[in-house]
């Protein structure tokens, strides 16, 4: 494997694997002592021919799955990848009961005066 | 109905969220949930610390097999490292367990000094300067403690120092327990 293939790969691997000494950094990014040792041990291992999920399955063992910036899909993680959509689909419903009571409100109690066009363009002084 | 609800359920939500919030104002977000709990410890092969160099013969964790012990991963540049020695010195002047070090990313002359000034409680002191053997243990921060036990089997780590509480609460309990399992 080339110098260059390698660095494509880390590119892609690097770019999903989180640094955990400055934690809102990505592997790729960080400048810490331990990121830079991790990375070596990741391009270590791509050299080897191991696949990024072999990578990212020895990461996970061995730090958790907090090592993932993009943590995978399972029963631990369904309410943080499906949190937002339940929440977006209850916003959603709540919007469309209101109306419709609105909707149905308004036309069970018409408003209590009133006006006439012509007494409203009076007040408008549109006359 | 509907009118209670309604300035109950912002009320309710307002707690409930407080709550949560709240607790993770103690939660130290650097703390990460250990994985490697009842995991086996990597094989290391690591050189001991002679008289301030580097041994050319291989330290093998497989000789403790059988022991109860307790893996300390600290360094001469480690601030945390200074506050927990004496912690450690106490555990080993009690005979409490067998302690090994594990100098991370530091040179055997700087490890020596730094023992020689603050006590050494090591059985053994074992060097990674490359700095890989940790990764295999999932270490991401100095100091970091592990208890393994007879099997092998790591049972509990201490992330950050050790305190005296910690030590009274987590580790003396469990090592024990550790000591009573049988070897097989």
């Amino acid at each position: 494997m080339t110098d260059l293939e390698v660095e494509e790969r880390f590119k892609v691997i690097g770019h999903e694997l989180r640094c955990l000494v400055c934690q809102n950094q990505t592997l790729a990014d960080s400048n810490a002592d331990l990121a830079r040792d991790l990375r070596s041990e990741v391009e270590a291992q791509i050299r080897q021919g191991k696949s990024d999920s072999q990578i990212k399955d020895y990461l996970v063992a061995r730090y958790g799955d907090f090592v993932l910036y993009r943590p995978e899909v399972k029963s631990s993680t369904y309410l943080l990848w499906g949190g937002p959509f339940a929440l977006l689909a209850g916003g959603g419903l709540a919007w469309v009961l209101s109306r419709r009571r609105r909707a149905s409100a308004s036309n069970a109690t018409p408003p209590a005066s009133s006006l006439s066009t012509d007494q409203a363009k009076k007040l408008l002084g549109e006359d | 109905m509907s009118k209670i609800l309604r300035f109950t359920l912002p009320l309710l939500i307002f707690v409930g969220l407080g709550y949560f919030l709240l607790k993770g104002l103690d939660k130290d977000p650097r703390v990460l949930p250990s994985v490697m709990i009842d995991k086996p410890v990597p094989a290391l092969k690591l050189p001991v610390l002679l008289e301030g160099q580097a041994s050319p013969e291989l330290w093998s964790s497989e000789s403790m097999k059988g022991k109860v012990w307790l893996l300390n991963v600290w360094g001469s540049w480690c601030a945390a490292c200074v506050t927990e020695h004496p912690l450690l010195n106490q555990l080993a002047l009690a005979k409490t367990v067998p302690i090994v070090g594990l100098a991370w990313k530091d040179a055997p002359t700087a490890a020596q000094g730094w023992l020689g000034k603050h006590g050494n409680p090591f059985a053994t002191v074992i060097l990674d300067q490359p700095g890989r053997a940790v990764i295999d243990l999932g270490v991401y921060g100095a100091p970091e403690s592990f208890l393994i036990d007879k099997k092998g089997q790591i049972r509990f780590k201490q992330i950050g120092p050790f305190t005296v509480q910690s030590i009274e609460k987590e580790l003396l309990p469990l090592l024990g327990k550790l000591n009573r399992e049988p070897a097989q």
